[in-house]
């Protein structure tokens, strides 16, 4: 720990929630937000109920199914009974525990990690929790959030609290200006390029540099979303004008009386001068480029100019070996030009890239082209019914149909390809999620994780290409 | 979580050894989004034939070990996966305490958090307890002093501190914490008037 008073604003939120201090560095932590979806609650309310016990606080939680839900034809019955079961049993334990649910058929349902910030239920310095590993997108807010199993979900809907250790201090400077044809999505791969997905392993990161303070919200969200695929505990965004204007008028934001209170709260929560970071990481944003993965690992990550690596040109012989099988995964030859990978399907979407930003991104890129006739499915599903409605009014679905995307309900879909949004074995994804695991869009599918701009230029080309000179 | 001092009952004979959690429970009725509901499936290989009929005379469901809370069975019990479901299945059938030479470690771990005692004791004695089983004879359990006794015989087992104390006041890791109950409560009242937002009035 470095011995300084001056505070981080990891320091800061940790010390804020502290209920009990427990020495060595571990606290009972204070849990003021809880999301939950149908996949990893229902056990832990089962356990409630077996032990007789309630929900702590019902007002610090809202619930939304996303993960299992199909993404067309919701007029019709959900052809999965495992889907069906998990919907009903959401259901049933909000009624049972009077929670605030969002329905599959309303217009604000989506992605946890979208409809949070959305509905303002996400505010900066909360602690906020939810039963899936991507819950660190909320820290672009300023909140401390992070992903959590099944028995801690059980342990915070009944005590409003976790028993956890202290994470390290790290903070990632990204100096400079956010070039030209690259987004947060970029940023975030060479981030996890540079610093490994186990660099982060330990820590809670803070980003913070100008390219940062350039992002949106939405960006930020992008950026943060991925702070777990280096490791990291969570992610973190000082607070700032933007910040504050986007949480202006929401439903779960501060009213009219207290948000002029919970602005000079939200402000102080920025790392102070001068504060001691563990370790410190500066990134060029000026020599940032769009960037494509090659492998099954998000580090496996290399600019859309640059070729696969030979498994010889790493040092390490454990990395060798992870990406000589990587390799044979993918079915690619070390040496071949990122440019000149052959693309099968296209999915823009997940918690990483399915705002309205990300919609318009790709949109751009679309507008007025085609899909290559060799492309198997195109996708583009909206992380929210707000996102999916507001791209409407645009007339963005026109462009995404027009060109030959599908327009879909949204949900999870084929981010983790829980639902029947599926790649098949062999198919090559150039996919906007933020896993590009063995199988993890389907059994044997390889994918390739880029920005929406990138993965809509390369459904047009129908293989990827720099989506600077496209 | 039923706290746990000491139970006295007949027991249900099982030695066998080796008894893995898929013969406690079965993969195939994992896929439940519940923890309950798996006691109609526990040990259903040797309860039930392939076809579903129900196996004459298997000690799970004879009326001559009905309302027996202690298992008495064979060494390495437990193991396989660390599947929860094991010990959900087995406290179904109503067993809050197992007898054996010894238990798988996530098993065991496992047993803790649901309320169930695991005993684990030289080979002979279990022999000898799996005897005065069948023989219909109670055996008496009692956690504090960690004996078991049975008749004249009298054994004393091990068992770890922590989880004995888990087991004895009745709580579960959520038991445990809310044993700070008001340490949240106040914490609560501080956070109402520095960031009333947060809390629905
Ligand atoms: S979109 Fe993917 S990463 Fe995000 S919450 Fe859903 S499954 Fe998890």
């Amino acid at each position: 720990m470095p011995q300084s008073n001056k505070m981080t604003m990891y320091d800061k939120i940790w010390a804020n929630h502290i209920v009990e201090d427990r020495g060595d560095g571990s606290a009972l932590l204070y849990i003021d937000r809880h999301l939950v979806h149908e996949v990893t609650s229902p056990q832990a309310f089962d356990g409630l109920r077996a032990s007789g016990r309630t929900v702590h606080r019902p007002d610090s939680i809202i619930a939304v199914p996303d993960h299992n839900v199909p993404t067309k034809d919701r007029h019709l019955p959900n052809p999965d009974p495992m889907s069906t079961a998990q919907l009903d049993a959401l259901e049933a334990n909000v009624k049972d525990f009077g929670l605030d649910y969002i329905p599959v058929d309303d217009a604000r349902q989506g992605i946890v990690h979208v409809v949070g910030p959305e509905q303002g239920f996400t505010q900066p310095g909360v602690t906020l929790v939810c039963g899936d590993s991507h819950t660190s997108t909320h820290g672009a807010f300023g909140a401390l959030a992070f992903g959590i199993g099944t028995s801690e979900v059980e342990h915070v809907l009944a005590t409003q609290t976790l028993l956890l250790r202290k994470s390290k201090n790290m903070r990632v400077t990204v100096t400079g200006e956010m070039p030209t044809g690259c987004s947060a999505k970029d940023v975030a791969l060479a981030i996890i390029g540079a610093l490994g997905t186990a660099g982060g392993t330990g820590y809670v990161i803070e980003y913070a540099g100008p390219v940062i303070e350039g992002l949106s919200m939405e960006g930020r969200m992008t950026l943060c979303n991925m702070a777990i695929e280096a490791g990291a505990r969570a992610g973190l965004v000082a607070p700032d004008d933007k910040t504050i204007d986007y949480m202006r008028g929401r439903p779960y934001a501060p009213k009219a009386g207290q948000f002029e209170a919970a602005v000079p709260f939200w402000k102080a929560l920025s790392s102070d001068e001068g504060a001691v970071f563990d370790k410190e990481v500066m990134i060029v944003g000026s020599e940032i480029v769009p960037q494509v993965t090659w492998g099954t690992s998000p580090e496996d990550v290399v600019a859309v100019t640059g070729r696969v690596p030979a498994p010889e040109s790493f040092s390490d012989p454990a990395k060798q070996e992870a990406v000589a099988k990587a390799l044979n995964y993918m079915g690619y030859a070390p040496g071949t030009g990122m440019t000149e990978f052959p693309i099968d399907r296209v999915f823009i979407g997940s918690c990483t890239n399915s705002r309205i930003e990300d919609m318009r991104e790709a949109a751009a890129v679309i507008k007025g082209r085609k899909v290559a006739d060799h492309i198997i499915e195109a996708m583009v599903v909206p992380g929210s019914g707000l996102v999916k409605l507001q791209a409407e009014e645009e007339g963005l679905d026109r462009i995404f149909t027009d060109a030959g995307f599908q327009w879909r309900d949204p949900g999870c879909s084929m981010c983790l390809a829980m639902n029947p949004d599926k790649a098949g074995p062999g198919e090559h994804v150039a996919s906007t999620s933020n896993r590009n695991f063995v199988g993890r869009q389907g059994p044997g599918s390889r994918t390739h994780l880029v920005s929406p701009a990138m993965a809509a230029a390369a459904a047009i080309a129908g293989h990827f290409v720099d989506v600077r000179d496209f | 979580m039923k706290k746990f001092t000491e139970i006295r009952s007949i027991a249900t004979p099982f030695p066998r050894v080796n008894i893995d959690t898929d013969i406690i429970i079965p993969a195939k009725h994992l896929k439940s989004i519940k923890r309950t509901g798996f006691g109609d499936h526990a040990f259903e290989t040797i309860r039930f034939e392939a076809d579903g009929t129900p196996i004459q005379d298997n000690v799970f469901d004879c009326d001559r070990y009905k309302g027996a809370s202690i298992l008495v069975t064979g060494d390495n019990f437990g193991c396989g996966s660390s599947r929860e479901h094991a010990p959900w299945a087995i406290s179904e059938l109503g067993f809050r305490c197992i007898i054996a030479p010894s238990f798988a470690d996530i098993f065991a771990g496992n047993c803790v958090k649901n309320g169930i005692l695991t005993v684990a004791l030289p080979q002979t004695d279990v022999d000898a307890l799996v005897l005065a089983a069948e023989a219909g004879h109670k055996i008496c359990v009692n956690l504090p002093n960690q004996t078991v006794t049975c008749g004249n015989a009298h054994y004393e087992f091990d068992f770890n501190s922590a989880h004995k104390q888990m087991l004895l006041d009745g709580l579960d890791e959520v038991g445990q914490t809310l044993k700070s109950a008001a340490a949240i409560s106040t914490y609560e009242d501080k956070q109402k008037l520095t960031t009333p937002w947060l809390f629905k009035a």
